[in-house]
């Protein structure tokens, strides 16, 4: 934490500030989720401090419970692609050879097709559920952070501290874990705010399409979807989801800036 | 044979496998569901006399493989098979929404290709100073935002708020280009916004990278002008990893097109694909999953193609 600069501190604090909202929902928001207690459309009050949505509910109370479940998607989406990914990626990158070709050439086929179609293929048959789409979305989002760690480990598994490990007679198991997961780490903490905020975008943009987060339960993207007929008229209801996101995308990039440059210059000046 | 001929051969018979792969992928994708289509369109009460006419009737009770290769065959033919949903033809559903498509990503091209790369030149001639920064700010928020929400805040700014241009984009094929043009103005807004941001930050990098060169000191040191030492010298050498982002971002505009369409009401492919995802119809699915999936293939294939045709030192060998 020390030196930390002062933007990736904001950072920070706005981002550690939307987690505990998110977990201290029901205790914060002033109504309940779908509790109807206004008129339609009702613009800001003292009553109500973001107004009321498209069917008479507290907009904050909306955001602060649609946070809740984004926040809750996405890191979940974005721990399952991290666990997935890295650990293939490490297992191609040491095993080499066929494994590595048949594990690489593979994850391009995935890559070629895009993210958000094949979402929509799949979910075309899926039912769509919380876990199904934490799969899906963590699925699709591992072919990234595989091909990532794949490269990081690569550089790292010719090093002769990992030589000396293969030599002391260590398995596979341990080199990968032991050796390349702590020295592959800060590379993929600092790629881990760039998924997590690609994860939010991800289900807004589903729950948006209404293939994702299913009403009566609020979501950034639903928030959205439902208040988009304001829009035409002049109510901003359906914008207030945009502050939240681009207000929580910028603080996580700038504490991943911050650790990315970390990790750049503690290893001698790559890319400075 | 000339060695960058066999690398395009290569290149042009690796991205033809990669397609057919996808095809397999797209078609897999759509059967990992424990049931199947005819229990997803008629229910968890259907008769199974009902479901036994429905599988016969949609082929499904052929090995998968089976069907994999006759909807592989009748799409190589053009023939994409009729939606479960209305009964109508796929091909005949889909060609007028393509050409919309195409012509709304065609004008978000048009418009976002030119000002990436001048604006890249202009953050490179004014680096560091305020110029590059406004830029370089405007786009980070600009990737911040989900398509769909930069969509509705230019909508309620430029629309609603201002009145400039309609806020949903009607288009029929009785209408003149101009009127087209209106129409589709705002979400070719949005489609720019999305795209030009990653566009115009590489073309910054690539030039940059450029200027490092010895060639370019020379250049400064004869005294031309800052802007001509770098759209002169600098640019050129640049081209390849610009022509490359540039294909990347258009393969990439293709799948914001999805989005976008749903935004503002737009009769394209993209709200074909997404109304159709949620009625559950496989073959329409299937049939835009392939598409979008090929001209994204087909893009980055070309990228591909363009970065090694723009080498001087594959096009001239030793």
């Amino acid at each position: 934490m020390k030196g930390m600069p002062l933007s990736a501190l904001l950072g920070l604090f706005i981002t550690l500030l939307f987690f505990s909202v998110a977990i201290l929902a029901p205790a914060i928001a002033p109504y309940g989720m779908s509790e109807i207690v206004g008129d339609v459309w009702e613009p800001s009050s003292a009553q109500y401090w973001l107004g009321t949505d498209n069917l008479g509910r507290d907009l904050l109370t909306r955001m602060i419970y649609g946070g809740r479940t984004t926040i809750f998607v996405a890191a979940m989406a974005t721990a399952l692609s991290f666990t997935l990914g890295s650990i293939l990626g490490f297992t191609a990158a040491v095993y080499g050879g066929w494994v590595d070709q048949v594990m690489s050439r593979l994850n391009d086929l995935i890559m070629s097709i895009p993210t958000l179609i094949f979402a929509l293929v799949v979910l075309s048959v899926m039912p769509v559920t919380l876990p199904t789409l934490i799969l899906i979305m963590g699925f699709l989002d591992s072919t990234r952070v595989f091909r990532l760690s794949r490269a990081v480990a690569v550089d790292i598994n010719v090093m002769d501290f990992v030589e000396a490990a293969r030599l002391r007679g260590e398995g596979r198991a341990w080199v990968i874990f032991r050796e390349i997961l702590p020295n592959a780490l800060s590379p993929l903490v600092a790629e881990l705010g760039l998924r997590f905020i690609f994860a939010i975008l991800f289900i807004s943009t589903l729950s948006f399409l209404g293939l994702g987060i299913q009403p009566p339960a609020a979501d950034w993207g639903g928030i959205v979807k439902e208040n988009r007929e304001g829009i035409v008229y002049g109510i901003p209801a359906a914008l207030v989801p945009a502050v939240a996101i681009v207000t929580l995308s910028i603080s996580v990039n700038l504490v991943a800036d911050w650790a990315l440059n970390r990790t750049t210059s503690l290893k001698g000046g790559r890319g400075v | 044979m000339h060695p960058i001929l066999k690398l395009v051969i290569q290149r042009l018979a690796l991205g033809l496998l990669l397609l057919l792969a996808a095809s397999v992928l797209i078609f897999v994708g759509t059967q990992i569901l424990p049931g199947d289509v005819a229990q997803a369109v008629l229910g968890q009460n259907a008769t199974p006399e009902a479901l036994a006419n429905m599988r016969a009737s949609l082929g499904l009770d052929q090995p998968a493989y089976a069907r994999y290769f006759s909807w592989l065959f009748s799409a190589l033919h053009g023939d994409l098979g009729h939606a479960l949903s209305n009964g109508r033809d796929i091909a005949e559903s889909i060609s007028g929404r393509m050409r919309n498509t195409l012509f709304l990503a065609s004008v978000a091209a048009a418009i976002s290709v030119p000002l990436a790369i001048f604006l890249g030149l202009l953050a490179v001639r004014y680096r560091d100073r305020w110029p590059d920064r406004l830029i370089s700010a405007i786009t980070l928020a600009s990737i911040s935002l989900p398509e769909f929400l930069l969509g509705y805040v230019v909508m309620y700014f430029l629309s609603v708020k201002l009145g400039w241009f309609p806020s949903v984009s009607n288009i029929n094929s009785g209408m003149t280009f101009w009127q087209k043009l209106n129409a589709v103005a705002l979400p070719a807004t949005v489609l720019t916004l999305v795209v030009l941001a990653h566009m115009m930050r590489m073309t910054r990098a690539a030039i940059l990278n450029v200027m490092q060169s010895a060639y370019i000191e020379t250049a400064e040191l004869k005294g031309l002008r800052r802007f001509t030492i770098i759209a002169r010298h600098a640019m050129p050498n640049a081209i390849a990893p610009i022509v490359n982002v540039v294909m990347i971002n258009l393969a990439y505009l293709v799948v914001g097109v999805v989005v976008i369409e749903v935004v503002f009401v737009y009769p394209g492919m993209g709200q074909y694909l997404v109304d159709h995802v949620s009625k559950r119809d496989v073959p329409v699915v299937q049939a835009c999953g392939l598409i979008f999936a090929t001209v994204y293939i087909g893009m980055n294939l070309l990228a591909d193609l363009i970065a090694i045709l723009s080498n001087p030192r594959l096009r001239h060998p030793k």
